[in-house]
């Protein structure tokens, strides 16, 4: 399973970023394979509108299964991500990668 | 780092007023955005310096080389928003009727059409009276706040307070309900809202706050010019605590607020009384989002 | 006739202005007061009326047939708003986003993107006795004000008489929405405090209609409060400055409960006169 944190930065210690749309990084960690890989969004600052599907298009070409974040995407993101399958995970607001990951699987976000 | 944004809905219920004497309280320990770019007020009584300016660019514009055009007209026939003329065969844009989708441009058989990116204000980033750092901006006529430049204010201002080693970042939230307001939501430790007893009042903050829950962001609110009316304040009372929003605090009606502007004040530079109260609800402010 | 109530920010008493006005004429003359601020209409909370007419408003926007689509991705390319994106099986159309342009159904090269209707507001229409009371309310989560003003302007062509006085309650500020809701109007009175924040939204207000060629004036609310640098500017501008509101607590507690202001404080009733007066003078060949 391929899980996707919104982050402020590229590695485990990095604070999450609470927005989904205008998110600056997505941090995406493969539990099977233990890979991680970065991918930097911040070409999405040129967007006057509609931010939110264009962020969530991207995090469905990443591939990931899970998205963990902080606010949570507005309503345009979360139908591209229900209509494609992804689970959703907010509530991550100050933490960092890692305290999230442990969050995750302690079950404390809200889904 | 902490977001505070005050927001309304509404507009004269004293956002900005009570935005300003938070950023004076805050002094140092602050850095400010201010994000309300329609009515952008704060910068006076901030009194920031326009020190750094920046361009900033949003939306298209077509616009028409006339040296290439042949006058065939299909612009013209494309275009929903009437915003193509024709005078005697010389085709123009309307700026402001223009939308900027660019299927003019795409289907000139002469490519004679350029979308070109518009300048549609500057944003700044000042130092201001307090000593600490702003950031605001101010838009041409007829150019539309978005939540890309929201985004963009409030970046600007979260790199200063990273510079800075600042703890808080006060936003003044945009009004209305649309995608400006939303991108000063986004990333909030803590929503403040401020409103007024009034018919129209509870009413916009009720569409509002609507935002504020489905960002499941933590919301406090202060009540302004609270004896007004007290069957709307009672109602008022109620929405909070159905919703479990923090009541920060309750001002009387006090022209005390207008005095203090004409002064070029901040409220709490101007009425002892109103700074004790506005003090216990700052520090009321800062304990909750630090709390973690 | 159409007179436009506006200002350069909220919450300086456009609306107490536009019902007290509409309601004060409606006692001599037929008149129409529209609420063209659909993103917060707030006049409704002032009138009372019967039901007459009620319409949703709609604007085009492509929705998707899957039977020919390719998948090209031409539709996102073409959209300069993010409003139609082309995932792995599917095309989504974010309708709030749209703006209506036709560019993606009209260049899909399958035309599996027909233009459709769908809902952007609500347009209610009131009446009592002498007045008519016209509203359009956009729905959550729209983006875009200025098309559902344009349908409402077009609502009021199409049922008033053009010689009848409409009130034209506009949105605040000086961006799209205000420029829609004022470009048609024969007049455009703009309402400010006598407050520094008053008198900075006031100017780019003005600035916005002189570009926009209207003949304009100011009505000052909340006369008493701060200082006199908005008259002074309105002299030094050659601006007419129509009539002044009186600050008092009391008008305050008014408006709160959502009453009519001219029923109970004659100085505002005296202002709201001359509002009225100069907008007969203007029918009558206009002083500027």
């Amino acid at each position: 399973m391929k899980i996707a944190f919104t982050t402020q930065g590229t590695d485990w210690d990095s604070p999450m970023d609470a927005r989904f749309g205008r998110t600056q990084y997505f941090f995406v960690f493969d539990e099977e394979t233990n890979e991680v890989k970065t991918f930097d969004n911040s070409a999405i600052e040129q967007e006057a509108h509609g931010a939110g599907p264009r962020t969530a298009q991207k995090l469905v070409e990443l591939g990931a299964h899970v998205l963990i974040t902080g606010n949570g995407p507005g309503g345009n993101a979360a139908a591209v991500l229900s209509a494609t399958g992804v689970k959703v995970y907010v509530g991550a607001n100050d933490m960092s990668v890692k305290e999230a990951l442990e969050a995750f699987k302690a079950g404390t976000l809200k889904g | 780092m902490k977001e505070i944004v005050v927001v309304s809905g509404k507009g004269g219920t004293g956002k900005t007023s009570l935005t300003a004497s938070f950023a004076v309280l805050g002094g140092t320990d602050v850095i400010v955005a201010d994000c309300d770019v329609d009515a952008a007020d704060m910068h006076l009584l901030l009194e920031p310096d326009f020190a750094r300016e920046e361009a900033f660019f949003s939306g298209e514009l077509a616009v028409i080389d006339q040296g290439q055009c042949s006058g065939c007209g299909r612009c013209a026939e494309v275009c929903r928003f009437d915003a193509i003329r024709v005078d005697e065969g010389i085709y123009t844009v309307d700026d402001l009727g223009c939308e900027g989708c660019g299927y003019c441009a795409r289907v000139c058989p002469d490519a004679a059409i350029t979308n070109i990116e518009q300048n549609v204000g500057s944003f700044y980033r000042s130092t201001i009276r307090t000593g600490s750092s702003m950031v605001h901006a101010r838009l041409k006529i007829g150019a539309d706040n978005s939540g890309k430049l929201v985004a963009k204010v409030k970046k600007a201002a979260r790199q200063l307070a990273e510079q800075q080693a600042k703890e808080i970042v006060l936003v003044d939230g945009s009004p209305g309900i649309g995608c400006p307001v939303v991108s000063s939501l986004s990333g909030a430790s803590l929503a403040v809202l401020v409103t007024e007893p009034t018919v129209s009042g509870i009413h916009d903050l009720k569409r509002v706050y609507q935002l504020v829950k489905k960002f499941g962001i933590r919301a406090g609110c202060i009540i302004n010019k609270a004896d007004l009316n007290p069957s709307v304040r009672e109602d008022l009372r109620a929405f909070l605590e159905h919703e479990k929003i923090i009541p920060l605090m309750e001002i009387p009606y006090d022209e005390a607020f207008t005095a203090a502007i004409t002064a070029g004040k901040t409220i709490v530079e101007w009425d002892a009384s109103l700074r004790t109260r506005i003090e216990g609800c700052w520090s009321t402010i800062t304990a909750l989002v630090t709390e973690h | 006739m159409k007179v436009a109530i506006a200002s350069g920010k909220g919450g300086t008493g456009k609306t107490t202005l536009a019902t007290n006005l509409a309601s004060y004429l409606s006692r001599t003359a037929p008149v129409a007061l529209v609420d063209m601020d659909v993103e917060e209409p707030n006049s409704a909370l002032f009138l009372s009326g019967n039901a007459h007419h009620q319409e949703t408003k709609s604007k085009q926007i492509p929705q998707w047939h899957a039977k020919n689509c390719t998948l090209c991705g031409n539709c996102q390319e073409v959209c300069n708003f993010n409003a139609v994106l082309v995932m792995a099986k599917r095309v989504m159309v974010f309708p709030e986003l749209c703006h209506s342009c036709y560019v993606c159904s009209e260049l899909c090269p399958t035309q599996s993107l027909p233009m459709t209707q769908k809902p952007m507001g609500e347009l209610t229409h009131l009446k009592a006795d002498n007045l008519d009371f016209v509203e359009s309310r956009l729905l959550i989560g729209e983006e875009q004000a200025a098309p559902l003003i344009k349908q409402t302007h077009d609502y009021v062509d199409a049922n008033f008489l053009p010689e009848m006085i409409k009130i034209l309650d506009s949105p605040p500020g000086t961006a799209c929405p205000m420029i829609e809701a004022t470009k048609d109007a024969d007049l455009v009175v703009l309402v400010t405090e006598p407050t520094p924040f008053g008198l900075h939204d006031l100017k780019l207000a003005v600035e916005t209609v002189r570009h926009l060629g209207k003949t304009f004036g100011v009505v000052i609310n909340r006369d008493g409060i701060g200082d006199d640098a908005v008259a002074r500017y309105c002299e030094d501008e050659n601006i007419k400055l129509i009539a002044r509101i009186p600050n008092s607590r009391r008008i305050a507690e008014i408006y709160a409960r959502g009453g009519l202001l001219i029923d109970e404080v004659p100085a505002v009733k005296d202002a709201v006169a001359l509002v009225a007066t100069t907008i007969q003078d203007h029918l009558k060949g206009g002083t500027r």
